[in-house]
């Protein structure tokens, strides 16, 4: 705990870090409403509305709503305030940090507008056309600024590890973003551009983009999160400081070559295929430092995970997370990799990663901000964060198994021979076969989606002041003096 | 505990931390992308690969616009099963004139890089007014709407000219007659003379009515003249004597 010899608390900028968490609620529901709509189209392809509302317009709108919106929201609004406790002062530039806020939301709808009418770069997670990307450049630097700034004024000595991945991360993106969106407008006042890249060099790009929006958007920044929000819910240390060191400069280092992995039997040269499996299989030890890292800051505290749905939240994630990192390796090597390509396998894995560790070090973090930025005690309700926990869970294991099955058997049914040699079945007979594992996926988002309206709610309830009565009894009031002392939430570092 | 004495360095100095993680993101990245840009067997120079027609790369446009690519890969691996379904695996040089790649990453639909030829005009433009009166059990969404949308060619030279800048090769004279050449491919030659086109891009450029609406050059007419050509490009049976690999 910080001892603050300046009596005087600091005023933190919390105002921006309530709008971010409003933001990353609303993108949330928002982001699983799309998915849910395009995995029921999946199924049931009546559903398609052309020209605007096809499946080819809608997918990018569900993954920008939830990677971008969702969860940049979230690493946006988690940033800003672990940067200002963890460095004892204050946000620097309120105004940046509110532009950072508004351009940011904007750069949301032009991508979501553009996919809409037909503005699509076609990269993935990286579809918005040249002037949204150069409006995100400016934002993103922005966000840099802001943050790099507040950890130069800092107060502590140190700067905490969960900083160390913040700042990895928004640097990271940054370098990617623009590398990989470089390319040149067809006409000034027309959104399409060409890529400055073509074939096999934009392919690889393109991953290495790709694969390192997953490991420093997805990853590195999460992380950050991770190492703050969990020691805090626990009130414990994090487990090895040492162990942070080397899973830090480890991952970010390994991360950065995993991208040929995405090109397996492709047209890329073999060395590169063979260096990007290589530190795939590499990049598990540094992933599970992590994890091992988080579950670790509960030695001594184990207890606490029996009561505290936030910390079963947390938990949960980290082993997502540490499953998700063991999947992508096994992924990653070739032989397996001509198998899951192509295949319902890879949106299984991307979606035990993205609802079960994304999702739910988010929902954790949310659940322990939301009080302490509106000034209440605690959240509305703990049994319905308890029931979002069980639902969501549910709703993971709906998605990620039916998507195991399905990837599974499409790989195998590609590639099935009868006895005389000939193909066995038809590209369309593994299109039917598909169908019920569509539905079982579509009751798993809607599942997922609950949950996240269980939220929502309980979060409006704890926003307006109120107390669920019949859990905490008819005295209870939420206390507008505990949470906004710095004292009692002093940094960890 | 010296390493860690020699890390506190870093954790008290933001700037030099974060001089030091760029270091270490850039090293990765720089060993795999900097040598694809400066090794000639990258991409293997092959016989018979050209720029799209102005036509086509509007039907490529319109393939990009739709996000084709999210359900069908172009990027045929060479595994046994692959290339019976589908054809010769694909070469690098057959998608350099790609900006940016269009090789997918999920088959939800089969691979198209070889689809070129394989079906005819009509099958391509029922299939994709209602995907399920050719393919009942399909889950494509419809594009009936391609048909009554007429194409835009009017800016196409400012196209081939950004296209140019970034490395694909349209001379001059493609780029002057870019408008010209998509309207001659999409009428047909059934109709009009269509010897500068094939000049320009070669006796093989498909130049007929693509949609069945000789009337007008609907996106129906670009988005089939481009499917019709992907993959067509190499000669793989003129090429399997020289080249040894092929099947």
């Amino acid at each position: 705990m910080t001892i603050m010899t300046d009596q005087t608390e600091p005023e933190y900028n919390y105002d921006v870090v309530r709008l971010f968490t409003l933001a990353t609620v609303f993108w949330c529901i928002v982001g699983l409403l799309v998915g849910l709509l395009i995995a029921s189209q999946l199924a049931f392809p009546d559903l398609n509305i052309e020209p605007y509302f096809n499946f080819g317009r809608l997918r990018p709108v569900h993954t920008s709503a939830v990677i971008f919106a969702f969860c940049g929201n979230a690493l946006f609004a988690t940033s800003y305030y672990v940067v200002q406790r963890t460095c004892g002062v204050r946000l620097w530039n309120d105004k940046l940090a509110h532009f950072t806020f508004w351009g940011y939301q904007l750069f949301i709808v032009m991508a979501a507008v553009g996919y809409i009418f037909g503005v699509n770069q076609t990269k993935e997670y990286a579809e918005p056309e040249w002037y949204a990307d150069i409006w995100l450049t400016v934002v993103w630097v922005s966000y840099l600024l802001v943050y790099l700034m507040t950890c130069i004024k800092r107060k502590e000595p140190h700067l905490y590890v969960a900083n160390w991945f913040y700042l990895s991360f928004i640097v990271t993106v940054a370098v990617l973003h623009i590398a990989n969106n470089l390319s040149i407008p067809a006409e000034f006042v027309g959104a399409k551009s060409y890529s400055v890249f073509g074939g096999v060099q934009s392919a690889m790009i393109q991953w290495w983009y790709g694969h390192n929006a997953v490991g420093f958007f997805l990853t590195a920044g999460f992380l950050g999160m991770m190492y703050y929000f969990v020691p805090k819910q626990a009130n414990r240390p994090v487990y090895s400081y040492r162990l942070s060191i080397i899973h830090f400069w480890s991952l970010i280092f390994i991360y950065i070559w995993a991208g040929p992995h995405h090109l397996h039997y492709t047209a890329l040269p073999d060395w590169a295929q063979t260096l990007g499996m290589t530190f795939s299989i590499m990049l598990w030890m540094p992933s599970w430092g992590g994890m091992v890292n988080g579950v670790m800051t509960l030695s001594g505290a184990w207890h606490k995970l029996r009561e505290d749905p936030i910390l079963q939240f947390m938990i949960i994630s980290l082993a997502f997370y540490g499953m998700a990192t063991f999947e992508g390796p096994l992924m990653a090597i070739r032989s397996v990799n001509s198998l899951s390509h192509y295949t319902d396998w890879t949106i299984g894995h991307v979606h035990s990663a993205a609802l079960g560790w994304n999702g739910f070090i988010t929902f954790g973090a949310l659940y322990y901000m939301v009080p302490k930025l509106w000034g209440q005690t605690r959240m509305y309700s703990t049994k319905l964060i308890s029931l979002h926990l069980w639902i969501a869970t549910i709703g993971i294991v709906f998605y990620i198994t039916a998507m195991w099955v399905s990837g599974i058997m499409q790989g195998l049914m590609w590639r099935t021979y009868d006895e005389m040699g000939f193909l066995q079945y038809s590209f369309v007979e593994s299109v039917m076969a598909m169908k019920p594992f569509y539905i079982i996926r579509a009751m798993g988002g809607c599942l997922y989606l609950t949950g996240a309206l269980i939220m929502t709610y309980n979060i409006w309830r704890t926003i307006r002041g109120d107390v669920n009565v019949k859990e905490f009894g008819p005295d209870q009031t939420q206390s507008q003096t505990l949470a906004q002392s710095p004292q009692t939430q002093g940094a960890m570092a | 505990m010296s390493f860690l004495d020699k890390h506190e360095k870093l954790e008290r100095n933001s700037l030099l931390l974060l001089g030091c993680t760029i270091i270490v993101i850039l090293i990765g990245g720089l060993v795999e992308i900097v040598p694809l840009f400066r090794m000639e067997t990258v991409i293997e120079p092959v016989e018979g690969m050209r720029p799209y027609t102005p036509l086509e790369l509007v039907g490529q446009n319109i393939y990009m616009r739709e996000n084709c690519s999210v359900c069908h890969s172009q990027q045929i691996r060479p595994l046994r099963d692959e290339v019976v379904r589908y054809g010769h695996y694909s070469l690098a040089a057959e998608s350099m004139y790609d900006h940016p790649f269009q090789w997918g990453s999920k088959r939800t639909g089969p691979d198209l890089a070889r689809v070129g030829g394989k079906y005819s005009d009509e099958w391509h433009s029922r299939h994709l007014i209602e995907p399920r009166d050719m393919i009942p059990e399909s889950v494509m969404p419809s594009y009936g709407f391609l048909m009554k949308r007429g194409a835009t060619l009017h800016d196409l030279k400012y196209h081939l000219r950004a296209l140019r800048a970034v490395g694909v090769p349209y001379t001059d004279d493609m780029i002057k007659n870019a408008t010209r050449d998509a309207k001659v491919q999409a009428v047909g030659e059934d109709r009009v003379d269509t010897t500068g086109l094939l000049e320009r891009y070669g006796e093989k450029v498909n130049a007929r009515d693509f949609d069945g609406q000789p009337n007008m050059i609907s996106e129906m007419d670009a988005l089939i003249a481009y499917l019709q050509v992907l993959g067509t490009f190499i000669d793989f049976d003129a090429a399997k004597d020289v080249e040894g690999g092929a099947q």
